[in-house]
This record gives structure tokens, sequence and C-alpha cells, in this order.
């Protein structure tokens, strides 16, 4: 079974945490990767820094855009992770645009993280549909796990199609925005998550966008198995230095 | 034959598609659902009939430029798209789109724009229309076409200057996205090039056939006609170029000419040459060749004009590029500077920067005296005049 499906059985509800590969410098990356799982957070998604992030907010633009100043690549991301298996257990996500591995080669792409042991993908300009005609067969036969966006605005049926697709979780976008947009959720947004929660989905949902805080954290996970954390974390380690992981997981957790 | 319009999936060859986060799928999808539909109601074309008439000013003339054509010994025909209101093709566009987002219930308006050209049509149509107008353009954009971004404001939009990236077009175009990220229900974004997720370029290139299908009788007028030798256009992301092909593009003895920006020279690090240094990639929602480093990041662009500095080309000339149905030239900076000063001395017509680019192939490129040549004239110099002035030390 693959490390996220293993997670998801978990009996518990699961942090997730964003960070930009190569940010704030470009050895950060394993450093970082040991420290969140070391201070107890439940799943990584390794952010591969794209020139053009769509669908991402200020803050996250902007370690995309040092990421790439440091001198990141697909391939040196690769090479940072060789040995991460050695030390690390919990499941490693790498979330990017498709540009970069489209132009590495989906195949290539998706060989290499088996290689060193990622265990899934996001990339939310791969629509599912592009992704079931033309690449689901690739990433199943590297073990990989395809996760997808839903928004508000995503229709039941189409929810379900993603649901029929997806084999690990649905990542459910809190509100209809780019990263790091707003803080806080109201009464629309417990509503969507009880809409979605109520159509009894056979993949479990992670709840993204939005959640900075233990408030935010416990409002999701009551809704949904886990949730993730992105602009909020680039921005505690823009001010804080990638050293101090254990003070923000803390904060979060509230422990 | 090849098919050179797209497909029912939306592509064109393998070009195209609809490569969107999520967040945008829903509106995208209502778009790809009925723009098809809407266009073909009568009252709707008979409202863009009547304003493309009224309002911009259409048919545009076609017109013989004696003095030019005596020059390069051939016969060159000006689709004056400059003449239209507001100075440019664009406006066919937006007139379009502008309808179509009224049908489908919008009221916010989105755009991005590079010269400014886009942005002024947009801003326009949202005035006639009295819908609220956002207009999102590169910081260094709006120092270079300084004029326009007063007239967008003069016309009640709120430019928003994009300060990601190299502050150009293309920072512009991810903006504008994300602010229709952020507006889902009520926000149309009308895309200003044949550029974008699947319906946008065939959309675009719909309105803008207009140009092509004008061009017919015109030329059938005056030389007897229809179809002439050669069609010529510029190519920032290619919606001039898409309309003034439309009507040829199946038409076998009509030979395309698509002319890009080389900036300082197409192998010189400074261009916008996008069939030379571009790779098949993915820009904007699209499948298309895309100006990129080995590792797949969008590289910047450079060209004088900035309504060419884009580091993609639409999905359809991309097919057309690849499939060799349209030549593919490129002119530099110095090249289209030249040619613009001289259509101005030889013609009294002062283009956009931009249209200078189509006009320079004819120091490149031998017709022979019997050749009907059309070039699409996209727009006027007006926005430019600084350019003119800095360049020329006028
Ligand atoms: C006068 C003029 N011509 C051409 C262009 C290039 O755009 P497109 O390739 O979509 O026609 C622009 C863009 O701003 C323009 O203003």
């Amino acid at each position: 079974m693959n490390r996220i499906q293993t997670k998801l059985q978990d009996n518990k509800k699961l942090l997730s945490i964003y960070f930009t590969a190569g940010y704030p410098s470009i050895n950060d990356t394993v450093s970082i990767i040991k420290d969140l799982e070391t201070n107890g957070v439940d799943m990584i998604e390794i952010g591969l820094p794209f020139s053009d992030p769509l669908a991402d907010g200020p803050t996250i633009q902007a370690s995309s855009t040092q990421a790439l100043k440091n001198g990141m690549t697909t391939e040196l991301l690769f090479e940072q992770l060789k040995d991460i298996r050695a030390s690390v257990n919990i499941p490693l996500i790498i979330m990017g645009y498709f540009n970069p591995m489209f132009q590495y080669g989906v195949e290539a792409f998706c060989k290499k993280c088996k290689e060193v042991g990622v265990d899934g993908l996001i990339i939310p300009d791969l629509p599912v549909d592009v992704y079931h005609k033309e690449y689901q067969a690739i990433f199943e036969k590297y073990g990989l796990i395809n996760v997808f966006l839903i928004t508000p605005q995503t229709s039941d049926e189409r929810i379900k199609y993603i649901d029929s697709i997806s084999n690990g979780f649905i990542y459910m976008v809190s509100s209809a925005s780019t990263t790091g947009a707003q803080s806080g959720f109201g009464e629309t947004q417990t509503k969507y998550f009880k809409r979605i929660g109520d159509m009894k989905l056979k993949n479990p949902q992670v709840i993204g966008f939005g959640i900075s805080n233990n408030e935010t954290f416990t409002q999701a996970t009551t809704y949904a198995k886990g949730a993730i954390i992105g602009s909020a974390f680039v921005k505690h380690i823009t001010n804080n230095g990638p050293k101090s992981i254990k003070n923000f997981v803390d904060k979060i957790l509230n422990k | 034959m090849e098919n050179y319009n797209v497909d029912e999936n939306g592509y064109y060859g393998e070009f195209g598609g609809a490569f969107i986060p999520e967040m945008l799928y829903p509106n995208v999808e209502e778009l790809r659902q009925n723009y098809l539909k809407i266009m073909a109601e009568p009252d709707f074309k008979a409202e863009f009939d009547k304003l493309l008439k009224d309002y911009v000013g259409r048919p545009s003339p076609l017109y013989f430029a004696k003095r030019l054509s005596k020059k390069y010994n051939t016969k060159i025909y000006l689709k004056r798209e400059d003449l239209n209101h507001t100075g440019a093709h664009k406006i066919n566009n937006t007139i379009g789109q502008i309808l179509m987002a009224k049908r489908l219930g919008k009221h916010r308006i989105i755009a991005e724009t590079g010269a400014g050209q886009h942005g002024v049509a947009t801003a326009t149509v949202c005035a006639l229309m009295g819908l609220e107008c956002i207009v999102y353009m590169g910081e260094i954009d709006i120092a270079r076409q300084a004029p326009n971004v007063a007239r967008m404001k003069m016309l009640g939009a709120k430019v928003v200057p994009a300060l990601s990236g190299s502050r150009t077009l293309k920072d512009a175009t991810n903006e504008a996205i994300r602010d229709w990220i952020n507006n889902p229900v009520d926000t149309h974004y009308i895309i200003g090039s044949a550029i974008g997720p699947h319906p946008y370029p065939d959309m675009v290139t719909k309105f803008q056939a207009v140009i092509s299908e004008e061009i017919k009788w015109q030329l059938k007028e005056q030389e007897g006609r229809e179809n002439p030798d050669y069609v010529i256009a510029c190519i920032g992301g290619g919606s001039n170029a898409a309309g003034t092909y439309y009507h040829y593009l199946h038409e076998k003895d009509v030979k395309i000419i698509a002319v890009e920006a080389a900036g300082l020279g197409v192998n010189s690090g400074e261009s916008a040459a996008t069939s030379v240094l571009g790779k098949e990639g993915i820009i904007h929602g699209c499948k298309t060749l895309l100006m990129q480093t080995n590792d797949g990041q969008i590289t910047e662009p450079y060209s004088i004009s900035a309504g060419l500095d884009y580091p993609g080309v639409g999905p359809m000339h991309a097919h057309l590029c690849k499939t060799g149905r349209a030549e593919f030239m490129a002119a530099t900076d110095a090249d289209a500077m030249n040619a613009g000063l001289d259509l101005c001395k030889l013609e009294g017509i002062i283009p956009a920067i931009e249209t200078s680019h189509a006009l320079a192939i004819f120091e490149h490129k031998t017709f022979k005296p019997d050749d009907v040549v059309v070039v699409s004239l996209s727009g006027r110099g007006d926005k430019d005049l600084n350019n003119y002035i800095d360049y020329f030390k006028i």
C-alpha cells in the first residue's frame, strides 16, 4: 500500500504542511522535511517551484521566485531527496505545476518520484479529464497517487467523477481563491464542508487554503480527515527562519 | 486535408486544450458549453454586427498602398484595423465578449493588457455597457504605454499593476487569472488574444474573423478575386493574425505569413520569437509553443513592442507553424521601427509598433510584381509616439 493510503487509515486527524523546495535557502529542503516529521506533522507537500504559479497568492509566489533564484531545478530536487527514505517515513507529495513535469517527461518524472520515495503528486493545472485520458496509466505504473482539487463551485457530478478517479484523498479547497487569500471560516465554508461530508465519497477529504492556526485547523478537521497549511507556514519560515518549525507546529496542534 | 480549425476537444492538432486549475473549471466550462450557441443566436449576431458597424466603424477599409507597393514592386493592400474605434483590431473581440458576458449574466469584467490596446478596448465596451472593469497591466508596460493607461482611467476602468515576474503581458495575464480564481461567480475574463484555455482561442478567433470576411469581398471589388496570394500579420498571442487568416486557412492558393518580434535579434537572448525559441509547453491554460528553460520555467521575452512581448503564441498558430501552413518570420526592433517610419513617409499612416513588425518583412522577402499581398494594419501608432520619439530622437 502507498504511504498516503496507510496514513489515511490512522485513527487521527492529519496535519499536512506545504513548503517550497529550495526556500529560504537552496539546501533547506531536506532539513525542513526532517524537522516537520520530528515535530509531528503527518504528511508533507514539497512545492516544486514554477515561474508562473497561477493558483498561488503572493506568499507562495514569492517563495517560488526566490527558490528559482536560489537555483532550484527538478533534477536538483530529486538529487536532494535521493536519501530521504533513509530517515523519513511520512508520506511525501510533490506539488507543482504541469509544465516543468511535462518538460522533464511525465514518465521520467514519475519514475524518479518512485525511485526517491515520493508517494503522490498534486498538479493544480493538470485537469482530471486530461490526467484520466493521457497520464493515469503512467502514474499507476509507478504507484503514485494523484490528488485532485475540488472547490465550493465544483458540481456534485464532477465531485463524484473526481472521487471515482482518485485513490488517496480529495483536496478540498476551502473557498474559491488563490493560496493564502483569506483567514478564518464562516458559515458558507462550514456548509460546504458539511455538504461534501454528506456525499459519503470513497476518498477521505483533506481541507486546504485559508488554514493558518489552531482554530482554523480544528475547524477544518471537524469536517475532514485532515488539513493542509501552506502560506502560513511559508510566511512563518520567512519571518523566523527554517529552524523555527517546532514553534509553528506546536501552535497549530496546541501542544 | 489538414484541419486548421479547433476540433471538438479544443485542440488544433496537438496544441490547445484547457490546462486549468479546478477553481476555473466551472467558468471555463460554462463558456465552453455556451459560446457557440450564443454566437449563433440571431439577436446576438444582429447586436454584434450593429455595434461593429455603428460603434466601431466597420467595415474597415482595404486600402491599396500605392507608394509602398511601388517601393517593393508588388501589390500591397493594407487592412485598416487602425481606423477602428480605439485604434486597433482589439475592439472586435471585446465587443463580442462583452455581449457574451452579458448573456452569461456576468457584471464584473477583468482583462489583461500589454500595449494597453486591449485594455482600452475592454474599458471602452465596459463603459458602453455600464459594467465594472478591472485591467491588469505589467508595471513596465504601464510606464511605456502611458497614454493608454490614462485612456483606460478616463473610461472608468481600474488599472492594477502586475508586479510579479517580468512585469509585462505574461504577468498581467497571471494576475487576471488569479483574479478570476478569486471571483468565480460574477466575473467574466475578456482575454485579449487568441490564447488561453479552450474555448478562448476559438472564440477570439471567431470574433476577429470579421477581418478576413471583409477582406474577401473588398478584394473581390478591387482585384476581381477574393483570394490574395499572401496574408500577413504580426503575432503577439495571435488575434489579429487569426482574424486575418481565418477565412483563408483552407484556401490552398493563399499563403500565410506570421511575423514575430525578434527583439534585438532572434538569438540575442532578448527576443520574443516564440516559433524559433519556443518548445511545446503549457502557458495560461493551453498547450502551445512556449519560450522556456530546459527545466520548464517560462522565460522573459523581450520586444520593443509591448503587444508582442509574450513568451507564447496561440495554439492555432503553433499548429500553423508545426504543419508548415504558415511561414513564420521575425522582425527586430530596428527592422520594425524603420518600417513604421517608412509607412508614415510613404502612405501618411502612423502604425502601431506591433504592426510595424508585419511591415518590416518587405525588406527581407521579395514578392512578385503581380502578387497581391494583404497586410493586417492591426493598429495605429498614437500610443507609441513616445517610443518613436525616443527611438528616432524626433
Ligand atoms: C496594434 C496591435 N497589433 C497587434 C497586437 C498583438 O496582439 P495579437 O497578436 O493578439 O493580435 C497588439 C497587442 O496589443 C496591438 O495592440
